[in-house]
Parts: C-alpha cells; structure tokens; sequence
C-alpha cells in the first residue's frame, strides 16, 4: 500500500494512465493522486486576460478525468523551473545552433525530478506515473528501461536519461498497451479525452514556430546571413542562422537544381550550409553528455542499434566510448542527418541502455 | 478524520440559513417586481432581509443594494462610484493589500485615465491613517480600505481613516467581506460611505452579498436592463440567497461577542502550537487580527505543496486566498509587507469557524508536525539528478 502521482496533461494517454491507476487502486490499496502542471503561462479569456484564476482548457480536462476516476487532483505550478530549464534551454540551443529536445529535457528536469521530488516529500508518494509509452522493469537489483509494446508508440527516445533511482519510483502503466486499446478503455471509461486528437507540437510554441519564442525569450530577431554549399560558395541568404535546423529543406529559398538540405549550422560566422541528400546523410558521428541507464556502460566498444529521432527507426552500430563524456557510433548504414543537440539513443533488443546529445562535427 | 480550517475561502451553511430560503426556493417563487400576490410575497421577504441587513450595518434599507456577491460589490462600488464622481475628479486612493475584487476594478478604472495612490503597510499588513491623510488630493474622489484582510487577518483603523476621508472630502469604500461576523458593522462608527458584503463568508449562501451605499452618495450602475435596486443593480433579485443572506448576518452578530472570544482563543493556541513547530512564524499583526485567522510563512516549503499534502492527512488549509491558486506570483499581501518572494512562497492559511474546536487545533498542528517532517526529510534523501 502507497501513494502514486499521476501526472495528468489533459491527453488521452495521461487520463488513462491515472484511470488504470485509480481502478488497481480498489483491490492493491494503493491512493492515487492526479496532478497537473502548470508549465507555462496560459492567457484568460476575459478582456482582463491574466494569469491568475484562468485555467487552461487541459487543466480542465484532466480535473474531469481525475474526478471520473475518484482520485484527488492538484495543480503544481512549476511555470519557473519549466521556463528555466525546458523553454530557456530550448531558446539556447537554437542560439548555440543545435537542435533542442524539449520533450526530453521536461521529463529529465520536471517529471522525473521536480515533480518526483515533490511528490514524495509532499505527498509521501512512492512512484509518479506517467502516460509514456515505456516498460520499467526489475531485473535483479537493475530496473531496466524497456520499449514500448507497441512499438510505434515508443517514447523511449524521450526516456533515456532516467537513471536507477529515477526508474526505481517511476511507473508507466501505459506500457503493454497500444495506442488504440488506450482509446478503447478511455472510451469505455467515459473519459472526455477519449477522442481528442494527438498534439504533435511542442507545448510551449504554438503552431509550430518557434522564432517569436528566440525573440521574447532571447532578444534574438536574426540577421541575414549567408547560405553557403560545401565548397563555400555562397548561394543565398538566411533569415538568421538560429531559425535553421539540420535536415531542413524548406524554406531556404535556394533553388540549385537538386533538392538541398541543412547540412551544418555555424552560429560563429552566422553560416548556414546546405548539402545534398547524401551529403547530408552520415554513418559516423560523436556523441557528448553520456548516460546509461544502468549507470554504467556495458562495455567500451559495443554493438547496439541506434536511434537518433523520435520515431526514426533503430540502426545497428558499433558503439566505442571516447573519454568520460563521449562516446563515437559508426552505423551499418548511412543514418538521415545527425542533428547537433539532439540525442543518440541507444538500445539492445527492447532494452533502453540509454545515450546522449549528437556533438557538433569536429 | 476531516478538518475543515478553510473559514476564509467560504463556510457551511447554516440550517436555520437553509431553513429561512426553503420557502422562497418553492412556494414564494414570485417576482418581487410583479404586482400580484404571488409577486408580493416575495417582496415580503426581500423587504423584511434589505431591513434586516440595514439593520446589522445602522443604516437604512434604501441604503442597502443586493448584489452577487462581495466581489460584485466590490466592483460596482470602485467603478460605480468612480465614474459617478468623475466630473469632481479622477484620482483614488487604495490600500496595497486590497482583494482582488477592489485592485483589478481600481486597474480596469486606470485604463480609462484615473490615477491611484497605493497605500503602503507596515509588517503586520496595517495601513497607517497619517498615509491617507497626506494621499487624499484636490482631485481624490474615493478611498478604499480593507476592515480586515483576507489573508493574514490583519484589521486595519478604518474609523481613523473613515474621519480623515471625511475631512478630506473623499468617499470611503470599505471591504468588509471577511470582517462581517466578527467585527462591529456601524457604518456611521466606521465613516464608511460604501461598505462591501457577502453572504458565504458568513455561512450564509453563495452568490449574494450586499453594498451598503450611504443616501447621498452617487453610483453608476455597473448593470442595466430594470430598476431593481432603486436602479443601482438591475436584475430580478435573488429573493432566497438574500433572506438567506440576511438570516445568516442576523445570526452571526447576535453570537459576535460569545463566539469571537471562543475563537479567539482557539486561534491563539493555534498560533502559539504552530508557531513553535521549527521553520514556522506568523505573518499578519499578533493580536489586532480576524479572531479567526491564523496565517504563517514557512521556509523551504511550497505554500501549495504543504496544502496539497495537510489535504492528503485530512486537513483543509489553504495558502492565502483561493483566487490565486495555481498562480506562480506570490501573495501581492505578504510582498506589500516586505516579505521576500522566496519567503512569501512559503504561505499558510488557517482559519476557524463554528464547527472547530481544540481538537482540530490539535489534529492540524500534528499533521503539519508530520508533513513538514517528511517535506524536509525527503528534500535531502533523494541526490539532486545530474546534469547532461
């Protein structure tokens, strides 16, 4: 017997994670107790919009899906910790011309840390559970971070810097499900997120265009700049290097022919350079910031099939660890445009062994 | 077990309450405006609660307008009597630590041109009446102070500041919200020309309230569509929340003297066995306070976060005022009276009613003794997750 934090967003996945909880509840004695954070400001609707008493449409629903199920629901804002760490960083990485992973660095310091920090100092909580799609499991002494059962709906790629206590208080009770039994049961539950659609962007920038966000957040409006191929050559103009991407294609208002991608991002001389599509590919890479789930690597050259994309497939590679931060992936097969800050992840079988941040080319 | 310490935010109703609205929520449906019989009864009893409240205030029942409620009546006496007094002048005078119901009608009102002085506090959150003295102008049409804050209880020297607005030619507003039942009414005591109500507050219903509106004084209906009000407040009128209303302020002074002591020395026991649990201090003045508020600051600790966890062992607290839950900006009260925002973080509400007894005050000092324990404990067990 013992609490759980749901972490509910107002989604689908989240509401039935709770619900599931909630009905286990009634026979292991356990007390569910729903939250929801507040992340960032939401405008009210009144012509005095502030930020205060005005609760956004999520909030709503997940009050609805915590009072169907009978549990307890909390608001926790965390809009402070998440503008420090999620949406600054996110600003950053753009200025330090990578490609941010916002949805992994909010699970890495708000999900599994603040709000699991708080939920078991405040709550006496044991676990937070979460809507993710992933499988903990104890295997021995080692919890080991396992895929999804269904495997289009993994969310591992966002899940890899959980370490050993992390995983030890996390539950994913959405694990050996797919996504349209989580539909199925929300539907039968009554639930009011049983049909909403899937959010595909990020939370904090709406529709998608994150280069208002660089302004407000940063002061950065971007300077032209020019667009170079790989000899050098310039062949057009930039709006500013931070609103560019590796693997970009659109956008570029450059026209050579054959299709041109973002190949590199240089924020020094304020370059973007764009290359072909195999250019553009790459079967060797360095990867920094290193974790392992278990804690520690399994070995210092390995085999393990990569991923380095949400919903990218898993190539194999050979895996050879390079000082105390870093280690080099050389794949079987040339993998679509490496982006510099986005993460390389790491997994044998259905075992997430964990990873770290693509490095910029040397 | 279950602990209700959550008086400020809203109160049970009270039977003999329920009991005087029956009739008006059944039989007396009538229309107070219709010229029938059915209409004429309930009249009758909107007349007998306007005479009733009139009463409890020392004012006359033309003097009394029936409103939604106190933050309804706060609003319609800001800009009501703002508008109305334009012609005179566009300046008011506010205290720092007002409800949100006055300072956001005082911001919609400086949209359109008005000036306001904010009133500082001291520590204890109490106005100094020498600051209205030298804040009123030429040009200051209304002053509005809190009687007691809704926060940490503080009761402010309304009928000093009532004579100095009266001398210095200002209207003078008063919330009154979380003062009515424990403090005296007299709006002639008081100098108030305009004195804000509600009926939940004193476990009377939800969505009525009143503004006492001193004959003379001008106001500009924030409502139209009827003459309801003597056309300050156009609308059917809420004939059964305000006998309920009424009733339930009747009550509340008749047992003023008795309970407020009873509470008085339940809240001191509350403070004094909270107070020495480490980390806690009052916040609010120690002894000219609400008899039935006690409110802390608490260090290292999330004001929500204690709440959420005293609710979980059975206690119902709050962090200051129930508007404001889930904001990240702490409480503009505690920030006026020169707590750090780190601090102010920190908050806890407590407030009595009629149904607590020492055993509660027990009950919630142990199981703030526990969670604070555990809050404390649990900050240091878990390493803080390394940085990629």
């Amino acid at each position: 017997m013992g609490r759980v934090v749901a972490a509910m967003s107002g989604g689908v996945d989240s509401s039935v994670a709770a619900a599931l909880l909630a009905q286990d509840a009634a026979t292991s004695g356990d007390e569910v107790i729903g939250v929801w954070m507040r992340l960032h400001p939401d405008r009210g609707e009144g012509w005095e919009a502030s930020r205060s008493c005005c609760s956004p449409d999520a909030a709503d629903d997940a009050r609805r899906v915590a009072q169907i199920a009978g549990i307890p629901f909390f608001v926790l804002n965390l809009e402070r910790e998440f503008g420090a760490r999620v949406i600054d960083a996110f600003a950053d990485g753009y200025l330090e011309g990578a490609t941010p992973n916002p949805c992994q660095t909010c699970n890495q310091y708000i999900k599994f840390d603040e709000l699991l920090r708080r939920g078991l100092a405040a709550y006496g909580a044991e676990r937070v559970a979460t809507g993710h799609y992933a499988r903990v499991d104890k295997v021995g002494q080692q919890y080991l971070l396992r895929t999804a059962a269904d495997a289009d709906k993994d969310q591992t790629y966002f899940l890899w810097v959980l370490d050993q206590e992390q995983l030890a208080h996390t539950a994913f009770p959405l694990g050996e499900l797919t996504k349209p039994q989580v539909r199925g049961i929300a539907a039968d539950l009554g639930l009011p997120t049983a049909h909403k659609p899937e959010s595909q962007e990020i939370c904090f920038v709406p529709a998608g265009d994150y280069r208002a966000l660089l302004a407000e957040r940063r002061g950065y409006d971007g300077e032209p700049g020019p667009i170079v191929d790989a000899e050098g050559t310039r062949v057009g103009t930039h709006t500013g290097y931070a609103h560019y991407t590796v693997g970009q294609r659109h956008g570029l208002g450059v026209a050579l022919g054959e299709a041109v991608y973002v190949r590199e991002v240089r924020p020094g001389s304020n370059t973007v350079v764009i290359g072909s599509r195999q250019e553009v590919a790459a079967q060797q890479f360095a990867v920094d910031g290193r974790r392992f789930v278990a804690g520690e690597p399994p070995a210092e050259r390995f085999a393990a099939h990569v991923r380095i994309r949400h919903r990218a497939p898993a190539v194999r590679a050979e895996v050879t660890l390079v000082g105390d931060e870093r280690f080099a992936v050389e794949t079987a097969e040339p993998v679509w445009a490496p982006a510099p800050g986005q993460a390389a992840v790491l997994y044998q079988d259905d075992i997430c062994l964990g990873g770290g941040r693509i490095a910029r080319a040397q | 077990m279950s602990v209700y310490l959550d008086h400020a935010a809203t109160t049970p109703l009270r039977p003999e309450v329920l009991q005087a609205m029956q009739p008006y929520l059944t039989e007396h449906f009538g229309n107070p405006s219709s010229i029938h019989g059915i209409g004429r009864q309930a009249r009758l009893g909107l007349d007998e609660a306007r005479e009733a409240v009139a009463q409890a205030l020392g004012a006359k029942p033309r003097e009394i307008v029936f409103t939604g409620g106190g933050t309804e009546a706060d609003n319609l006496a800001i800009k009501g009597a703002a508008w109305a007094a334009s012609a005179r002048g566009r300046e008011l005078v506010v205290s720092s630590i007002e409800h949100k119901a006055v300072t956001q009608s005082v911001a919609v009102m400086e949209r359109y041109g008005f000036r306001t002085t904010w009133l500082a506090v001291d520590r204890y959150g109490r106005v100094d009446p020498a600051d209205v003295a030298s804040a009123i102008g030429e040009h200051t049409t209304l002053v509005s102070v809190m009687y007691a804050n809704n926060e940490v209880g503080s009761v402010q020297p309304v009928a000093e500041i009532g004579a100095i607005c009266r001398q210095g030619g200002a209207l003078f507003h008063v919330d009154a919200v979380q003062a009515a039942g424990f403090l005296p009414l007299d709006v002639d005591a008081l100098g108030a020309d305009l004195l804000s109500l509600s009926g939940h507050k004193l476990h009377g219903p939800k969505g009525v309230g009143a503004l006492f509106v001193r004959q003379g004084t001008a106001l500009l209906a924030q409502q139209s569509g009827g003459a309801q009000e003597r056309q300050r407040r156009a609308g059917t009128e809420n004939v059964a929340a305000a006998v309920g209303f009424a009733q339930a302020l009747q009550l509340a002074q008749q047992e003023r003297a008795h309970e407020g002591a009873r509470l008085a020395a339940l809240r001191d026991s509350l403070i004094a066995e909270m107070a020495a649990l480490p980390g806690v201090s009052l916040t609010g003045h120690p002894t000219e306070r609400l008899p039935n508020s006690a409110s802390f600051v608490i260090d290292g600790v999330e004001g929500g976060d204690l709440v959420a966890a005293l609710d979980l062992e059975g206690i119902a607290a709050s962090t200051g005022s129930a508007c404001t839950t889930g904001s990240a900006e702490p409480s503009h009260v505690l920030l006026a009276m020169g707590l750090e925002p780190e601090v102010a973080h920190g908050s806890l509400r407590l407030t009595l009613g009629r149904g607590n007894d020492e055993d509660d005050v027990r009950l919630t000092v142990e199981a703030t003794r526990r969670v604070l324990e555990r809050m404390r404990g649990a900050g240091e067990r878990r390493p803080e997750v390394a940085s990629v």
